[in-house]
């Protein structure tokens, strides 16, 4: 095989990923290309969750017995370890969500229900884009139809990337928050934050950035980013599912209202009127997921250990490599930026008029898992004209053995349905 | 899964491309994409056809085209019990090997047994046997309000 510069040592790295070994399908070994769905965890996660449950279990921020104060800790130290690995001013700017579709739904709730001179209403405008996820359009829209604000956003370029030519009529004096995508789910672009936060900065508009396939892949600083709120998931970045964060600037959440109401997020309560906990309590309604707050310390500590920037090379090395590889393909369409500059390892294509479905399905048989369908961000498909796309997504693990894998199973399924 | 008889159908559709009908209606899975439109003429209490168009995987363009083949023709109790027959056989999760009695009345349509074993492809091929049961029963004034629906 060619050598490519920039490989992480994936021979180590893949030991610590016992799923990786599994055997489907009658001896074929999983190629897992899902990537961008969801992460696998390494053991370093999984002891850390099992260990929690077996050593430390308690509710948090109650009780004075030692378990209390040992799963206490734990929970709050997960917080600093984010806090360092997202580069937070303040570990209290760091709200633990059930994943990345609540943190953004935080976001438009507090908006709708804020005093000024954030609140959304009928005068403002939020401004999206066509390549979000649809856990960065529907809360929008629901806060849209709630409050009469006007909905905009910002079109697509036919090689996939925003089209910013008109972003001076996009975002205006009426935009109240401008809510994007960092890296495209599905179409892996990396989207040019500057550009938009200046534009949105002229206007006083808050910026909100979905980072659920940023995160997991290269180094996340919400200092250098200069956006007000940034939302992201555990689950893609070797951390366990049902946890996710919502990191805000900390004059925001002082004045901003609370979403959810419940146990922990109070101060005082009486059955007249509440007062509320500062932040991030005060957006922590009820038990936290604490065993998966704690589980997303240890996959930080896992990805640091590593280092995000090699993390990056690595996939930045892959991407590059199978965007050549699969250019070979006969009849095979990239729907998204055609080489890795400014681009994420999540690649989706389409395979002549072969249905993704299928794709997927013989792609399966081989063992080779990847994602099939419109990845949650159908205005997308519809922007290009497709009714779906097959999408292999590369990770730290990912080797370029596995981009030859998929090349060929794709010689296998051209073969089927020719 | 992918029996001969299903690639014969998805390569070689029968009844394709929509023709006057009585009722019509858009049928879609929101979880890939595949779509159907589809239309039913009777006669009477016989179906005089069923013609179709859409997009979607083997598994649905396919099974579109087996019903084409089964349905019309058909008087329309026969057609509820085929139609009755498959739901059966694509629900039993891979359990149910059909018998002579099922192949009889399922003719070309138990090649589908095998997708029953995979929950994300059932609604595929479900996809045009819900949309006919829907446009039959609009064409026989039973729900008339009902032009889109997704199973």
């Amino acid at each position: 095989m060619t050598h490519i510069p920039g490989l992480l040592d994936t021979e180590a790295i893949r030991k610590d990923f016992p799923i990786l070994d599994r055997v489907l399908h009658d001896g074929k070994k999983l190629v897992y290309l899902d990537n961008a769905a969801t992460s696998q965890k390494p053991r370093q996660v999984l002891d850390v969750i099992n260990e929690y449950y077996e050593q430390h279990n308690a509710n948090v921020h109650r009780g004075v017995h030692v378990l209390a104060e040992e799963a206490t800790a734990l929970y709050e130290g997960a917080r600093d370890k984010i806090a360092a690995f997202v580069n937070a001013p303040s570990r209290d700017e760091v709200i633990f969500t059930k994943n990345a579709s609540e943190a953004l739904n935080l976001v438009a709730n507090m908006l709708g229900w804020a005093d000024e001179p954030y609140r959304v209403d009928h005068d403002t405008e939020i401004v999206i884009t066509e390549m979000e996820h649809h856990s960065n359009i529907v809360p929008w829209q629901l806060l849209a139809q709630r409050t009469g604000a006007k909905l905009k956003w910002f079109g697509l370029t036919d090689d996939g990337r925003l089209d910013l030519s008109n972003i001076e009529q996009v975002i205006t004096e009426k935009t109240k928050v401008v809510s994007f995508v960092l890296v495209s789910n599905i179409l892996g672009t990396v989207n040019p934050v500057e550009a938009i936060v200046r534009r949105a900065q002229e206007v006083g508009a808050l910026v909100v950035v979905d980072a659920s396939q940023a995160a997991p892949h290269m180094p996340l600083d919400v200092q250098a980013l200069q956006a007000d709120f940034v939302a992201f998931t555990g689950h893609k970045m070797c951390g366990p599912d049902g946890i996710g964060v919502l990191w805000g600037r900390q004059e925001l959440l002082e004045d901003l209202p609370p979403f959810l109401g419940g146990g922990e997020m109070i101060e005082t309560v009486s059955m007249h009127s509440s007062t509320y906990a500062p932040a991030p309590h005060k957006f922590e309604a009820g038990t936290p997921p604490i065993a998966q707050a704690i589980g997303l310390g240890a996959a930080v500590d896992y990805l640091t250990s590593i280092g995000m920037d090699k993390i990056a090379r690595h996939e930045h090395a892959i991407t590059q490599y199978a965007i050549q590889r699969l250019q070979e393909v006969p009849d095979l369409r990239l729907i998204g930026p055609t080489t890795a500059e400014d681009r994420g390892a999540a690649i989706s294509f389409t395979l002549g008029d072969i249905h993704p479905h299928d794709v997927g399905q013989v792609l399966d048989e081989q063992g080779i898992a990847v994602r099939v369908g419109h990845h949650c961000a159908r205005p997308v498909c519809l922007r290009y004209g497709i009714p779906a796309t097959t999408r292999a997504s590369f990770y730290l693990y990912s080797t370029p053995g596995e981009v030859d894998a998929l090349v060929e199973g794709l010689e296998h399924v051209r073969n089927f349905f020719g | 899964m992918y029996q001969d008889v299903i690639l014969d159908h998805y390569k070689h559709p029968h009844g394709r491309g929509l023709r006057d009908g009585d009722a019509e209606v858009h049928h879609v899975n929101p979880t890939c994409g595949d779509e159907i439109t589809l239309r039913v003429r009777l006669s009477g209490e016989t179906i005089e056809d069923v013609s179709y168009e859409g997009q979607g995987c083997s598994i649905s363009q396919a099974s579109a085209s087996v019903l084409n083949d089964l349905l019309v023709g058909k008087e329309l109790d026969d057609a509820r019990r085929i139609q009755e027959t498959f739901l059966e056989l694509m629900q039993s999760k891979g359990k149910v090997e059909p018998d002579d009695a099922m192949e009889e009345v399922l003719e070309d349509a138990v090649a589908f047994a095998g997708v029953s074993k995979y929950p994300a492809r059932v609604k595929c091929a479900l996809l045009s046997w819900m949309a006919w049961k829907d446009a039959t029963a609009q064409a026989l004034g039973e729900h008339p309000e009902s032009t889109r629906k997704t199973v």
